[in-house]
């Protein structure tokens, strides 16, 4: 690949030298009926170009999309996103045609006469209500959603669970049998207590700090994410989940594991995706790749930025119970 | 005001000179210098992308203390990134295509001998000039330039210890924006003050070329939005140097517990985008007010519905100013806020669907001359259709969630905002480089450049949508860390070539603007047939525009191909020609159109 980038790159240059030279010959600058007609073909030949690549991509990178949500929430997410994609790749399709094609179809001439045409109320009305039209559905969906994914406030069920994010790593920690998290602040912050919880706090006693999320499947999951530094963003982009983390105040986001990690390593979409990783590091001589649920950070953080990473792991309900009956309480681990 | 009042010596004439046209220039250069220093930039960090443990001397060479052995180290990446983004969006597509062409064409096409203040214009350049300077010095800061990311987001920007960028280079960035913002400022005063005053006899506001009416609308965002990022930048400094605490609280680093209480990073987030949205309408609007005018001269057409176009011009800029939320939906603001904006948010495609479908209309059944300057317009079309069509993705809070910060995002504002507005601007220069120079681009070259760069735009930003929507997040030194992206990274090399071509194919614009300024073929006075005033001005540039009195207008600019009959495409043209400049008084019982 690095070869044929050098290629490209001596061709560029050459092609550029050998037009450059050739400028010093050249006295006719306003185009042509000549130059109209060859570049009306090359506006042609160009949406050739671009409709064999959009097409090309839709296709083969359709693997490397992200496997269907495994939230709950989520599954609103798809569809939105599918019924917008579906409308805007038919409006760029048109348009790209129109906008080419145009330019082919109407390559100026001598003999040609342009149609003198300035106005006309109908068709601007037409392209004025019709997106509005398509707008309000859109919106009226894409709020529909958003609210759905931001209401926290029926949440009986839920497992509150803070994200703690600092340069360069996550932590969580587990609200314990009383769902409620102690309260945190940088100014705990002392040996271990490295995410700040206030040990005289009573909630804090059942509190339990981990470095991996265990997530039971079906439950609604309650995210409080704080940060001690700078900004970060907790990007879980399997469940379509993603908030920022912010020094000074607490953000949540909620969501519904809907598939094990075991589940999800079965789907066929993960499967083809990994059997294709698989390939790519098998070449290069890397251990095989296995699916993993996985929180990133996506908001610029510093330098290992681009390594910050937690892994999820989400598990039946009893297996929930048993590895979160294991972890220790933060009194037992602060102080020993 | 009265033609050659004063003698001009070489300092006068070239340097502190107070002629729009001059300054035009000075623009246009400051701002390809500036362009190319972003664009090399932009090459470096793809070649990182694409592979990233390759060792390169051209890295060795460029980065010198920031890279080991040929690979950069992860600190530069994102300073590279950062400068990208800044010198792009400020100085070459808002100070290079504004003052650009705002200086060049609101006098020329009005009607007017001069800026309404050429001092205060001059004033505008030299602010810029030294902006331009301080953001290049602070590349060579020890530390490195500014290095979180062009949006400067607190606290990764107010503290040094987060990010060594954050310490001297960030200094610089901001001293160097405020300088900026100043220029931006007094150079959207005088634009507004000339268009609202200096119009020649017969001009009325209803008869301005689009040009002007999108520098008009554009000066005015300006004047609201960008007064908002200096407050934004002064309490930046502020929480810097002072020890204040408004975007600061609650912070833990390197050990110790900063003093920091009660401030918030959402304030700093809702301040920037304040500015950080319009902006891009900054960006977008001159690019395509030029790109109506292009269209219409080159098709021989009237632009079609210019009502339309103008009350989408304002309806655009209106919108632009309550939808900065929509960069925030993940911020951790409160989520009504998020209907709110999403809402607007997506009202902005009505007016850009007018916009786009009444290009495509201007084009059916035109005889469209395709000079490099209409081909760079009808790129400029299709690159806004494919990057607008995605905002309606983005735009919805509910989708973004999963999108926020990955490569569509990328993807969408470089097409929709990056490579439109520079297509624009490219076309304005291929259309008004005569009227800068007295001589013409060379063509062939116009057309290597064009049909190379568009190629190369979509061979580059089309992939990229599909990796953000693997979840891939931007601003990621290399992915090599996360096996679940292996798979992209075949896709970084041919987006890295296609970039790098892209990029190497600039030397050919470059090659034509220089070499053609001296040795172009001399232009006639008005070499495309068009309708508007700049072309009824002498090739030799002169003090004051005009020889003798002002030209009166008694028209629209475009009365393309106008008929006898005008419901019969087969008559005559009604002047005898297929063009009829604004300064033809209207035949006896002519209705105007």
């Amino acid at each position: 690949m690095l070869a044929l980038f050098y290629i490209f790159i001596g061709v560029a240059i050459g092609v550029s030298f050998w037009q450059i030279t050739r400028i010093l010959n050249l006295r006719e600058s306003v185009a042509n009926d000549n130059d109209n007609a060859k570049q009306g073909k090359y506006a042609l030949l160009f949406m050739a170009f671009l409709y064999a690549m959009m097409i090309y991509c839709l296709i083969a990178m359709n693997v490397l999309m992200l496997p269907e949500s495994a939230s709950i929430e989520g599954e609103h997410d798809d569809n939105l996103f599918n019924i917008t994609f579906w409308l805007i790749g038919v409006v760029q399709f048109g348009m790209q045609f129109l906008i080419f094609y145009f330019t082919f179809k109407y390559r100026g001439n001598k003999n040609n006469k342009a149609k003198f045409y300035a106005d006309s109320h109908k068709l601007e009305a037409i392209w004025t209500i019709t997106p509005a039209v398509v707008l309000v559905v859109l919106i009226g969906y894409g709020l529909w959603q958003w609210n759905n994914v931001m209401d926290l406030s029926d949440e009986k069920d839920a497992i509150v669970i803070e994200v703690y994010s600092q340069q360069f790593r996550w932590d969580a920690r587990y609200a314990g049998e009383d769902n409620m998290l102690g309260y945190g602040n940088v100014n705990f912050i002392k040996g271990i207590n490295t995410m700040g919880v206030d040990m005289s706090d009573k909630n804090s006693q059942d509190d339990k700090q981990v470095t991996e999320l265990y997530l039971p499947k079906g439950r609604k999951i309650h995210f409080k994410f704080r940060s001690q530094d700078v900004l970060h963003s907790a990007y879980m982009p399997h469940f379509r989940a993603q908030m920022n983390c912010v020094p000074g105040m607490v953000t949540e986001f909620g969501f519904t594991p809907k598939y094990t990690t075991e589940e999800m390593r079965m789907q066929s979409e993960v499967v083809d995706k990994t059997r294709e990783i698989n390939k790519i590091r098998k070449a290069k001589g890397e251990d095989p790749y296995e699916f993993d649920y996985l929180l990133l950070c996506n908001k610029i953080c510093g330098a290992s930025h681009y390594n910050m990473q937690m892994k999820i792991t989400v598990v039946e309900q009893e297996e929930y119970d048993k590895w979160i009956a294991e972890q220790p309480t933060l009194p037992t681990v602060i102080n020993q | 005001m009265s033609e050659h009042h004063h003698k001009e010596t070489f300092v006068t004439k070239y340097i502190f000179s107070q002629d729009h046209k001059m300054i035009s220039k000075q623009f246009l250069v400051t701002g390809i210098f500036m362009g190319v220093i972003a664009l090399l930039m932009s090459m470096l960090f793809r070649l990182q992308l694409a592979w990233p443990d390759k060792s390169f001397t051209i890295i060795e060479a460029f980065l010198g203390p920031h890279q080991t052995d040929g690979i950069m180290n992860p600190d530069i990446y994102l300073a590279l990134v950062t400068i990208h983004g800044t010198i792009m969006v400020f100085f070459v597509l808002t100070a290079g295509l504004s003052g650009t062409f705002s200086n060049l064409l609101i006098p020329l096409q009005l009607g007017a001998r001069d800026m309404a203040s050429g001092f205060l214009n001059m004033i505008s350049y030299w602010l810029f000039f030294l902006s331009s300077i301080i953001m290049v010095i602070s590349l060579f800061v020890e530390a490195g330039p500014a290095s979180a990311g062009w949006t400067i987001y607190p606290p990764l920007s107010a503290l040094p210890q987060a990010i060594p960028g954050s310490g001297a280079g960030m200094t610089l960035w901001l001293v160097s924006m405020a300088i900026f913002i100043a220029s931006s400022l007094i150079g959207a005063l005088n634009y507004i003050v000339t268009v609202l005053n200096l119009r020649t006899k017969g001009m009325k506001m209803t008869r301005m070329p689009l040009t002007i009416w999108a520098f008009f609308v554009t000066a005015m965002i300006g004047v609201v939005s960008f007064p908002v990022l200096l407050s934004a930048a002064l309490l930046l400094i502020f929480d810097r140097s002072f020890g204040t605490s408004f975007y600061l609280s609650d912070i833990f680093i390197s050990g110790e517990v900063l003093h920091y209480q009660g401030g918030s990073p959402v304030l700093f987030e809702h301040l920037f985008w304040f500015l950080g949205h319009p902006e891009v309408y900054i960006v977008l609007l001159p690019a395509l007010g030029i790109t109506s005018e292009i269209i219409s001269t080159h098709s021989r057409k009237p632009i079609f519905g210019y009502r339309a176009m103008v009350m989408s011009i304002i309806a655009i800029a209106f919108l632009s100013t309550i939808v900065w939320g929509h960069h925030m939906f993940i911020s951790g603001m409160n989520p009504f806020l998020g209907s709110v904006f999403t809402f607007t948010t997506l009202l902005i495609a009505i007016p850009s669907a007018v916009k786009a479908f009444n290009y495509v209309t201007t084009l059916w059944k035109g005889n469209l001359q395709l000079n490099p300057a209409m081909l760079f317009s009808i790129g400029l079309v299709s690159t806004f259709v494919t990057g607008g069509l995605t905002g309606l993705v983005l735009g919805d809070s509910a989708l973004d969630i999963n999108i926020h910060d990955t490569y569509f995002v990328v993807a969408h504002f470089h097409l929709v905002m990056g490579v439109s507005a520079i297509f624009g601007m490219y076309a304005g220069i291929y259309h008004w480089f005569p009227k800068m120079y007295g001589r013409l681009m060379n063509k062939t070259l116009g057309y290597w450049h064009f049909w190379i760069t568009i190629i190369c735009a979509y061979g580059v930003f089309w992939p990229m949508h599909f990796i953000g929507l693997a979840g891939l997040p931007r601003r990621y030194y290399t992915n090599t860390n996360f096996p679940m992206f292996d798979d992209i990274a075949d896709i970084n090399v041919v987006i890295t070539i296609f970039a790098i071509v892209g990029g190497i194919a600039q030397i050919i614009f470059l090659a034509n603007f220089f070499i053609s300024i001296y040795r172009g073929e001399k232009s006639s006075q008005n070499p495309w047939n068009s309708n508007t005033l700049e072309w009824t001005t002498p090739v030799e540039h002169i003090h004051g525009n005009w020889p003798g009195k002002l030209p009166e207008v008694h028209r629209w600019p475009y009365d393309y191909s106008k008929r006898v009959d005008p419901n019969d495409d087969d008559s005559d043209y009604l002047h005898g020609k297929d063009f009829v400049p604004q300064t033809t008084p209207l035949l006896e019982g002519e209705e105007p159109s």
